[in-house]
Order: structure tokens, then C-alpha cells, then sequence
């Protein structure tokens, strides 16, 4: 029987703390008012939104709650689940447009999305294989091993147009190719899970979410090339992740989709796990495979390819949860519709990790030929505060950024590379005005140097002069010959390195030295910062539409900030840290650290 | 032969075989391709970055010693865009490097330097006002050897080295990005990192970053106080490759200028190590003797070779009753450099500095073992490698190509061919069974026991003596001594006596022994050239078994009484134990 209604509770990354309550919460009032047999409760995988959560959406109706609180459980259970009224007030709204209420289906932040990859994610329940099958999974995997030969999976694969979602966008049929005409008895298949982009979660979401279709994939992988073993490889800082991978695979290999004899088919793959030890670098698949063979992580000359000589000598095929999470659509659908869906050199969808000054930030999938326009405004909500948008940052530390006159460019992999900056692993940090392109650079820069596994000269010691260089821009230390010995920097350290992490290091300064050019000089030559950012180099002032609440000068921990009621108060510099307290105190955003040349005339 | 293919290095054409790099194609042809990680068959990398080259329809430059030849490949070596990425990653190394080049043991075969100055490279990054140099470290509580990471280049040679050529995995990165350091796990001292000192990682190394410790400033100052006397003994190999540091190619025997150099420092006393190698083989033949015929332990392993006892007390402990007796051969000419010696000169020991030139790290340590001295002296004060001999002549200044060559004299310097072939690998075994088959089987037997000659890692042979089959096998190189132990373990074959030796190829390969640059290591086997010297002597010996050197007779007459004697058992023999690493 069914049952008469189903909550979801989102269970991912940024809702998980306080999901396993809110589930109690309703288990305590279903079991008191005796309808366990009526409805169903479950965690699920992420839902994207995560700017708004925890969030409940409960079946029939579609009806999404959003920024749920464990004193709304009683509420929602009483009216919605007991009376079937939906608690309105505190139902998801547009969030910025104040729409009115509406089923998830309809909001804007899903209408424009379309979900492969993370199709099943926050609608089923991870812990359930056969939830996963219930909504077509194992079937391509089925289809396969009966229907298809080897070769005509990877030319299925081929047609599709699929291309490597962890960041280097190689045709991932081609891929599977190379592996598969490299003759050797042992080969390897890797499920590169070692998410490490600062805010890039994609991953870590179809893993608590859909850990199935992973399994799925790298079995089809595993017939494709000639695999009997397969690894996923994640990062031992995704707990959860790891636990619902286990009770998968032990799942999939309970009913016979995993192991010996696959659906009797004669074909035999297992999969193991192995944790990594939270090396950025270890996301490179060399690196990643020396990590597996119990190697320090540092990455490997190529060639030898992995596809020829990869895991413990064997050939062996690498790819990214994503790009996995996309193959069982594509064998369930076929080529010709996974084609039909993006641009024609990037076919299929790619998933984003928005963040920075974006009000919806979240977890969203779109086409690939989507504008960026269109995810910054129309599915992220646009920029907060009235602020003006200055740039969008992708591809994290390998990426670089991209302003507004390129803001209608259709997203794909040859467009953001033609733009200076990456698909990389899907992270999108919008910037606004307030956001110094100098420290923006610094701050990619730092994560390189403390991620640079040490192995070649250029990334090794290069970035780390390329870090003091702009440290000292910051602190208003520079002078314009560091530009040069930047630019100069930059250029040999993106030629000469090893690996991907050392041949995409500068692009952060470079694309920020090319667009923001003039923020660098007047860090250099002004001694200023136009967003004041960098500490060093701002000075907190009060502006003439200071209310004088005396908020600020209640807030300030070393009494720099005097004044009378409702007159303009001042700041004594002498005494003032910088620490910013009176800044996020004041109610009319009368405190700015913009130098006056720079500050924007406030209404 | 494998199939050639053709291609264009800097518009020259080249056919060279399929399986050549490039880098090894230009060599091929008079174009030298700067390289510092680069070490043939035991690191190939290509993490330095400066063997880069440009390949004609390929995006970007590429890294020549990684990069295979093809058919019709036209490659360009140096232009505008490679000379300004070599220089200024050679710039970004030179800012973290600290130039004490005047106290450095690689004064003159210096890898990086040579590259620094074919560049003629601008030293930026060193302006401290402007660019902070990493941390350095220093791991130099050992007795043997120092590593200094404000000279190291980060190239991973000795890692490798470490690995391959000594089976064992005492070194590697530590920390990551710009703080990457080599050195043993977790700040550990080398002594206590399981390190036998085999100095393959100081062969390796393109710089002075792994060093021997430097012990030259202990002897200059012994030389001038007036109340030492200074004896020194010569190991057999360092007559083999002493040459090399001034210019004689390698394989060039210069044992006469060697003793003349060492007259000129002021040393009071030459003996030769040679002398108690002969001396060795007696104690040690009589011991396998006495095993063999007894019932003792078999098989008996040999223990002139300090990396060998190092590997065999920190790694295979349980096999200690199996080692010989024995003292290294430096180590029995110190004690009778401190006892008959100094009795038959009529010096007081404490008044004696007893030096000795090793080819070896090792031996440093060695000489400073707690069993190897009597009265609160050391039978060897003071160990100087190879190295640091040829670096203390050239700063005296003294015209080494152009001494006089001369022999020392004294009871301490006779020595037989059996004992000069000790610096070879197989050359201990071979010696041995030249004695031991004469005593066992009481009559004349073959000199020349060519089986356990050459430089396969683990040479095995079987002879008869006196009627009993006896299996012998020849040893080197820790990677060969771990394979060794597996086999013998899993084998039921009954080995009776095994020599080993630390260093792949024996002493004349030893971590003290010149540096042979990357280049060379590629083009010779140093280790057959400098062998060969050694087996050249051998065969223009007047005698060539040990026991028929005259001055070991005189020796056992007056002093030691006979082979295996209490006497020579006080001063000749030691024992071993059981050594653990990474104890906290």
C-alpha cells in the first residue's frame, strides 16, 4: 500500500546538522498519533538551495519548506500532515521577488535547472537501493551487459559527447577508449572523489545523495574497458559519504549488482574505497593513484597516461563522480538525447556550486550553454544589498574571472577557457563591489602555495614569490616592477610545471591583473584599496548619513568611536583594530573602509 | 637492436633507436640539454623542469628526459622562451639556496652551480628585504653524515637512490609545497631513521645538500699539535678512484702519488689498509674453518663492510649469529696501530692520532662503535673519505699530477693481491677461498676465482674442497642484500659462506668515493672501471694468497701467536647487536 503522504528531509551537507532532529522531531509525532503506516519519513540527499535550508518537501503537492527550525515540526505536523493543510507562512517564496507560494517544480530555481546528475538527489532516500531502483536504477547497467558489446559502450559514450565534468572537460568516451585498447589482464577503474575546490560540494552531493549511480557507472566503466576492480578514492573529510558508499556497496552486492556474476552475466566487478588524507593534490590522477599505491600524493610525469599505465603499473581509467553520475542517464536515454541537451562541443548539463555575494547560493545543475547571466540572475537571485556585481570567479584556484561584459557568454568548457578562466570542478564565487580583486588573487594564490605538493620547481617555488609579491601589494609594499616579475612569474610557472594544479596556478593573478589592472596600481601607487579590503591599507570612516543610533561606538572594543546622539560620530584612528564590529552594527551602512575616491555615493 | 626512427634536434637530422628520449637523442649528438633531476635508471621524473624542449606541433614545452623520440619529430632545444623558463627557474632555486660554496664538499662537481654559471644566473629572489628564504634544517647529529636543506634542490635524486639502490626508504619529502624538506619521517635523526649509511643518496645528490660529515678541520688541527703523532691507513679502493678528483680519467691507479700526497700533509706514519685485509682473510678464513668443519653456524657471512653490519643489526638482527667475528679491516689495523703498533715504535698510544681514508661513510660511523677502542681511546680517530682526502690536497695546494710517486714502509704496509681485490665486489670471497681451499685441502690450489667477479647484484657458486661441496655467494647493494635474504630464507639450498657488501659494486663504489656527475653515471659504469684497477694490482702481485704475505708471518710470530688466537681474539674480533629505528 501506499503511503498516503512522504516527507523528505534534505540530508545534505549544509542541512545535515540539524536534519537528524527534524526527522525525530516527526518520527515522535507520527508514532504518537499511531500512523507510522500512513507516512513515510526520510532523509535525502541535497537540494541545492542551500542558502535556505534545512528543508522539508512533502508528497503529495510537491510542497517545499524552507529554513525549517525544530519548533516548526509540531506545526507543520499538525496542520499539513494531520489536517492536510500546508502551513503557508512558512512555505519557500522566490526569495527575492516575493512570489507567491509555490511547488518545487515551479520555482525558478529548478524550472531553468535540468537535473542528470544530480537527477535522484533529495528525492530519494540514499539508504535504500531500492529507492535507487525504483526510479530506473541498474537498468542501464542491465542494458548494457546484455545488449551491448564493450566497443559499442564506448562508442555509445562517444556519440554522447560527454566530457569530463572534474575540471580538464576530456571527451570522456575517448577516455574510456584509450583504457580499453591498452592490452593487460589487471586493469583499474578510479572514481576520483577527492573533491577539493574551496566551495565546490557537487560531488559530495551525488555521493550522500545517489551513491548508486556511481556504483552503476563504474560497473558499466568496468565492463567497458576490461576492468575487474574498481576504487573510489574520496576525500576521509566527507564521513558521510563514505558510510552511504559502504552500505551501497554492500547493497548492490547483497542482490547480486555488484560482485561475482553480475546479474548472471558472467561479468564480475567489485568496488573498494579508499580515503584520502585531504591532499588538494591528490584530486590529480596521478597523484590520487600514487596516494591509493600508499605513495606520498605527489602527481606523476605523463606520459605514461593512466589509460596505459596507471594504478600500480596496470592501465587504468579515472574519472569524476559527476561525470559517473551522468553515464546511467545516458545509457537509459541514449546518446542521441544526452546530445539533444547543452551545446554542441559540450553536451549535457554541468552542475555549479554558487557562492559569494549570490542570494539563492546553492547546488544547481543547467544545460551546458546556459548564460552565466541567467545562473548569477535568474537562478541565483542576483547580487544581495543592492550591490553592483564585479565579477564571477570559476573554476576555483585553476580559474580566473570573468566581469559583466561577458556575463552573456553561453557557459561550456572552450567558452570559460577562451575567457581566461576554467569549468574546473564547477565552483562559481560571485564578487560584488565590495570584493578587492587583489586579495581575491591572494586568497586563490595562498591555497595553491599550501596545496602545492612540493615535487616540480616552477610550481614549488614560483608561487610561493608570487604570494609574497602580492602580500606585499596588499599591504601597500609594492611597486609596479612586481607587476612584471608577476606577470613574468606567472608566465613560467604556467609552462613549465608539472601537473595541473602548477600549469593553472597563476591563473587567478592573471585574469585579475587583466580586468583589474587598475586595482593593482592603486594598491601600488595610491596606497589604497578601492574595496577597502586589504587592512593595511583602509581606514574606517563614518559618512555624513550617520543617524547617530551610537550602536557603533556601544560596539566598538577599544572606545575609538565617539559622538552625541543623533549627531555623526567619529572614529579616532589611533585607537581603531580595524576589527569591523561597528561596520556590521550600523544600521544605515554609514561606516565604509573605501577610500573616498573610490566610495559610491550612498542615497 | 631495436628499430631506429628519425628526427630533427636544432635542424640537425638524427636517426637514433625508438626507445631513446629525446634528451638522450641530443646527447647523442654533441647537444647538451641542462638537467638537474635527472639521474638514468634510478630517478627519471622530470620534476626540475629545466630539460625542456619545444616539439613542433605540440602545445607547450616538454620535458626532454621523459619525452620518447618519433618518427619525423623536429625538436628545438634552446630559444627565446626556453632560456627565459631555464633561467628563471634556476633564479627561483638560487633564491633558496645558501651559497657557501668555498666550505662545501662540492666545491668542484657541483651540478647545480655549473648550471647557475652556463646561465649566468640573476640572484633576485635572495634580496631578503623583499623575499622571505624557507626554513632550513639541518640533520647533522649523526656520526657519518649531514644533510643541510639550504643546499638542496628538492630533485628527489636521493630519495630515489635511497630506494632503489639501497632497498630501503630512509629519506623522502617531507611537508609539502614551498616547506618541502628532504630527511628521514617526522623529524627523526638520521641515526635514528634506520640509515646504514651507505651514502648512495650523497652519490646521488647534484649539490652538497647530503654530505659526509666533514671532519677535515679534526685532522688539520691533529696535524698541528706537536704532541700527535699522526698514522694514517689507506683503504684498499681509494688508490682506484683518488684520481679522478684531479682530473686522471676514471680507472686510473695512483697509489704511489696517494702516499706521496700523504707524506706531504705532514702525516707521520703510512700504513695500508691492504696490510690487515691479508689479516682479515686469515682470522676469517680460520673462523669459516673452524665453522665448517665444527658444526658452527652456516652459512657464515662476511663483516668487512660497515653498511652491511648496519643493515644486518637494524634489519635482519636475527641473522647476527651468522656474521664473522671479524673486525673490519680499518678497524683491526687501528687496534694494532694503538697496541703493536705503537709498542714496536715505543709511543705512547694516547699520543697517537690514528687516521684513516675510507671510500666509505660507514666507516665513520664505525670507528666510532663503543666496542672499537681500549683505555679511553679510539683505535681510529679519524675517518676522511675519499673526497675529503682529494679537497685537503687541493687546498694545501700541493701539485698532486705532479708528485713523485713512493710506497710506504713499515710492518704495516705489505699486501698481497688477495687483498687488494677487497674493494671489488667479490673480491673479499674470492681472497678468502684462495686461503681457505689451500688450508683445507693442504696443497696448492687456483688463484683466480673468476665466478664471483662482476657486478651482478647476487653471484652465486659452488666449489669443492677437501671433498665437501661448499656454496658461496657474493652480495651487493642493499637492494641485492634484501633480495638475497628473501631467497635464502625461502631456499633450500645450504649456503655456507656469503660476503656482502653495502655498496652496489663493494668499496669502490663506496659514498665516500668522487662524485661521478648524472652525465657520466649515464655514459660509464664507474663501478667495472674502477674495479678493474683494482684486479690489475691483483694480477701484478709478487704474492696473491694472504698467507703467503710475509709481514702477516712476521705479525703472528711476534704478536698475534697464531690465526684465531686469545690474543688476536682480544683485539682482532667483536660482536654485534640488535639495533632499532624510529624509537620514540
Amino acid at each position: 500500500m501506499l503511503d498516503r503522504m512522504h516527507v523528505l528531509i534534505c540530508g545534505g551537507p549544509d542541512c545535515s546538522n540539524t536534519s537528524g532532529a527534524i526527522r525525530d522531531a516527526f518520527k515522535a509525532n507520527i508514532s504518537k498519533n499511531h500512523i507510522e503506516k500512513e507516512v513515510s519519513i526520510v532523509i535525502t540527499g541535497c537540494f541545492g538551495l542551500c542558502a535556505l535550508g534545512p528543508h522539508i518537501l512533502i508528497y503529495p503537492g510537491e510542497y517545499l519548506y524552507s529554513g525549517i527550525s525544530l519548533d516548526d515540526v509540531d506545526e507543520i505536523f499538525n496542520e499539513h500532515i494531520m489536517k492536510n493543510k500546508p502551513v503557508e507562512r512558512m512555505l519557500y517564496r522566490g526569495s527575492f521577488n516575493r512570489m507567491k507560494l509555490k511547488n518545487r517544480a515551479e520555482l525558478t530555481y529548478f524550472a531553468q535547472q535540468e537535473r542528470i546528475a544530480l537527477r535522484n538527489c533529495g528525492t530519494i532516500n540514499p539508504l535504500d537501493i531500492e529507492e535507487y531502483i525504483a526510479r530506473d536504477g541498474y537498468i542501464a547497467l542491465g542494458k548494457v551487459l546484455f545488449k551491448y558489446t564493450p566497443t559499442q559502450v564506448i562508442e555509445e559514450l562517444k556519440k554522447s559527447g560527454l566530457r569530463g565534468r572534474g575540471g580538464g572537460g576530456f571527451p570522456t568516451g575517448l577516455k574510456w577508449e584509450f583504457a580499453a585498447k591498452s592490452e593487460g589482464e589487471e586493469k583499474y577503474v578510479i572514481c576520483n572523489a577527492d573533491e577539493g575546490d574551496p566551495g565546490a560540494f557537487m560531488d559530495r552531493a551525488v555521493l550522500e545523495g545517489d551513491p548508486h549511480s556511481v556504483l552503476e557507472a563504474m560497473t558499466i566503466c568496468g565492463y567497458a574497458i576490461g576492468a575487474k576492480t574498481g576504487y573510489i578514492y574520496i576525500r576521509a573529510e566527507y564521513p558521510v559519504a563514505v558510510e552511504r558508499l559502504e552500505l551501497a556497496i554492500s547493497q548492490a552486492k547483497k542482490i547480486g549488482l555488484l560482485g561475482k556474476n553480475i546479474l548472471e552475466s558472467g561479468f564480475d566487478f567489485d568496488i573498494e574505497i579508499r580515503l584520502g588524507a585531504g591532499a588538494f593534490v591528490c584530486g590529480e590522477e596521478t597523484a590520487l593513484m600514487a596516494s591509493i599505491e600508499g605513495e606520498r600524493g605527489m602527481p606523476r610525469k605523463k606520459p605514461p597516461f593512466p589509460a596505459v599505465k596507471g594504478l600500480f603499473g596496470k592501465p587504468t581509467n579515472v574519472n569524476n563522480v559527476e561525470t559517473f553520475a551522468n553515464i546511467p542517464p545516458i545509457f537509459l536515454k541514449g546518446s542521441d538525447w544526452f546530445k539533444s541537451i547543452g551545446t554542441e562541443k559540450s553536451s549535457g548539463t554541468k552542475v555549479f556550486a554558487l557562492g559569494g555575494k549570490i542570494a539563492n547560493t546553492g547546488l544547481l545543475e543547467v544545460p551546458m550553454g546556459t548564460t552565466l547571466r541567467e545562473v548569477i540572475y535568474d537562478i541565483g537571485g542576483g547580487i544581495p544589498n543592492n550591490k553592483k556585481f564585479k565579477a564571477v570567479q570559476t573554476g576555483g584556484p585553476s580559474g580566473g574571472c570573468i566581469t559583466e561584459e561577458s556575463l552573456d557568454t553561453p557557459i561550456d568548457f572552450d567558452n570559460l577557457i577562451a575567457l581566461g578562466s576554467m569549468m574546473g570542478s564547477g565552483g562559481m564565487i560571485v564578487m560584488d563591489e565590495d570584493n578587492c580583486m587583489v586579495d581575491v588573487a591572494r586568497f586563490y594564490l595562498e591555497f595553491t602555495v599550501d596545496e602545492s605538493c612540493g615535487k616540480c620547481t616552477p610550481c614549488r617555488e614560483g608561487t610561493r614569490r608570487m604570494l609574497e609579491i602580492l602580500n606585499r601589494i596588499c599591504e601597500g609594499k609594492g611597486n609596479m616592477d612586481d607587476l612584471n616579475v608577476l606577470e613574468r612569474l606567472a608566465r613560467i610557472i604556467k609552462n613549465s610545471s608539472l601537473c595541473g594544479l602548477g600549469q593553472t596556478a597563476s591563473n587567478p593573478v592573471l585574469s585579475t591583473l587583466k580586468h583589474f589592472r587598475d586595482e593593482y596600481i592603486a594598491h601600488i601607487k595610491d596606497k589604497a584599496c578601492p574595496a577597502g579590503v586589504c587592512s593595511a591599507l583602509t581606514k574606517y570612516v563614518i559618512l555624513d548619513n550617520c543617524i547617530g543610533c551610537t550602536k557603533c561606538a556601544k560596539n566598538c572594543p577599544v572606545g575609538a568611536i565617539t559622538g552625541n546622539v543623533k549627531e555623526k560620530h567619529k572614529i579616532n584612528h589611533k585607537l581603531c583594530t580595524k576589527c569591523g564590529a561597528c561596520k556590521s552594527v550600523c544600521p544605515v551602512d554609514a561606516i565604509s573602509t573605501k577610500p573616498e575616491k573610490w566610495r559610491t555615493a550612498h542615497v | 637492436m631495436s628499430k631506429l626512427v628519425n628526427l630533427t634536434i636544432d635542424g640537425i637530422k638524427v636517426s637514433v633507436p625508438e626507445d631513446y628520449t629525446v634528451m638522450k637523442a641530443a646527447d647523442s649528438i654533441g647537444i647538451s640539454i641542462p638537467r638537474l633531476c635527472f639521474l638514468k635508471g634510478i630517478h627519471e621524473e622530470s620534476n626540475c623542469r629545466l630539460c625542456i624542449v619545444q616539439i613542433e606541433g605540440e602545445k607547450g614545452l616538454k620535458t626532454s628526459c621523459s619525452t620518447k623520440v618519433r618518427e619525423g619529430m623536429v625538436v628545438q632545444t634552446d630559444n627565446k622562451e626556453i632560456y627565459e623558463n631555464i633561467c628563471f627557474n634556476l633564479e627561483l632555486l638560487a633564491g633558496n639556496h645558501k651559497f657557501e660554496c668555498w666550505k662545501c664538499s662540492r666545491e668542484n662537481s657541483c651540478e647545480f652551480l655549473d648550471l647557475l654559471r652556463r646561465y649566468n644566473v640573476d640572484n633576485d629572489f635572495s634580496n631578503l628585504e623583499l623575499f622571505k628564504p624557507k626554513e632550513i634544517k639541518m640533520n647533522k647529529t649523526s656520526d657519518a653524515m649531514v644533510i643541510d636543506t639550504s643546499k638542496c634542490v628538492l630533485c628527489g635524486r636521493c630519495i630515489s637512490a635511497c630506494e632503489k639502490l639501497s632497498g630501503l626508504g630512509i629519506l623522502n619529502f617531507n611537508h609539502r609545497g614551498s616547506e618541502t624538506y628532504v630527511g628521514p619521517a617526522l623529524f627523526h635523526n638520521l641515526e635514528d631513521a634506520g640509515c646504514i649509511y651507505c651514502g648512495k643518496c650523497i652519490q646521488a645528490c647534484p649539490t652538497g645538500a647530503i654530505q659526509a660529515k666533514d671532519d677535515i678541520k679534526f685532522l688539520e688541527r691533529a696535524l698541528r699539535d706537536s704532541e700527535k703523532i699522526v698514522i694514517c691507513q689507506v683503504a684498499p679502493s681509494i688508490r682506484a678512484a683518488l684520481g679522478e678528483e684531479f682530473g686522471y680519467p676514471i680507472g686510473t691507479n695512483v697509489e704511489g702519488q696517494m702516499f706521496a700526497a700523504l707524506k706531504k700533509l705532514g702525516i707521520n706514519e703510512i700504513i695500508d689498509t691492504n696490510f690487515t685485509a691479508d689479516l682479515t682473510i686469515i682470522e676469517e678464513g680460520h673462523e669459516f674453518i673452524n665453522r665448517l668443519t665444527n658444526g658452527g653456524k652456516l652459512p657464515m657471512f662476511t663483516s668487512c663492510s660497515p653498511g652491511w653490519v648496519n643493515y644486518l643489526e637494524i634489519y635482519y638482527p636475527e641473522l647476527i649469529e651468522h656474521v664473522s667475528s671479524c673486525k673490519s679491516p680499518q678497524q683491526m689495523a687501528g687496534a694494532l696501530i694503538k697496541t703493536y703498533y705503537a709498542e714496536k715504535m715505543g709511543i705512547d698510544p694516547k699520543n697517537i692520532f690514528s687516521l684513516s681514508i675510507m671510500p666509505c661513510v660507514a666507516k665513520k660511523a664505525e670507528a666510532t662503535r663503543e666496542e672499537f677502542g681500549r683505555d679511553g681511546y679510539r683505535d681510529v680517530d679519524c675517518v676522511l673519505t675519499t673526497r675529503e682526502l682529494a679537497r685537503l690536497i687541493r687546498h694545501r695546494g700541493i701539485p698532486f699530477r705532479e708528485l713523485k710517486p713512493i710506497k710506504p714502509y713499515g710492518d704495516l704496509a705489505e699486501y698481497t693481491g688477495a687483498a687488494s681485490i677487497f674493494g671489488a665486489t667479490g673480491g673479499v670471497m674470492e681472497a678468502a677461498l684462495r686461503t681457505v681451499t689451500e688450508i683445507l685441502e693442504g696443497k696448492s690450489t687456483p688463484v683466480d676465482f673468476k665466478e664471483v667477479r662482476g657486478l651482478d647484484d647476487i653471484k652465486e657458486a659452488t666449489y669443492t674442497v677437501a671433498g665437501q661441496e661448499v656454496n658461496v655467494a657474493v652480495v651487493h647493494g642493499g637492494a641485492g642484500i634484501k633480495a638475497f635474504i628473501k631467497h635464502m630464507r625461502n631456499t633450500d639450498k645450504q649456503y655456507h659462506f656469503v660476503e656482502f657488501m653495502g655498496c652496489t659494486g663493494g668499496c669502490i663504489n663506496g659514498g665516500g668515493q668522487p662524485i661521478v656527475s648524472s652525465i657520466n653515471q649515464e655514459k660509464y659504469d664507474v663501478r667495472a672501471l674502477r674495479a678493474k684497477v683494482l684486479y690489475d694490482i691483483d694480477a701484478n702481485t709478487e704474492f696473491r694468497k694472504s698467507h703467503k704475505n710475509p709481514a702477516i708471518k712476521t705479525i703472528y710470530d711476534e704478536f698475534l701467536e697464531k690465526p684465531n688466537s686469545h690474543k688476536a681474539h682480544e683485539l682482532l674480533h667483536t660482536t654485534y647487536h640488535k639495533r632499532t629505528f624510529y624509537e620514540v
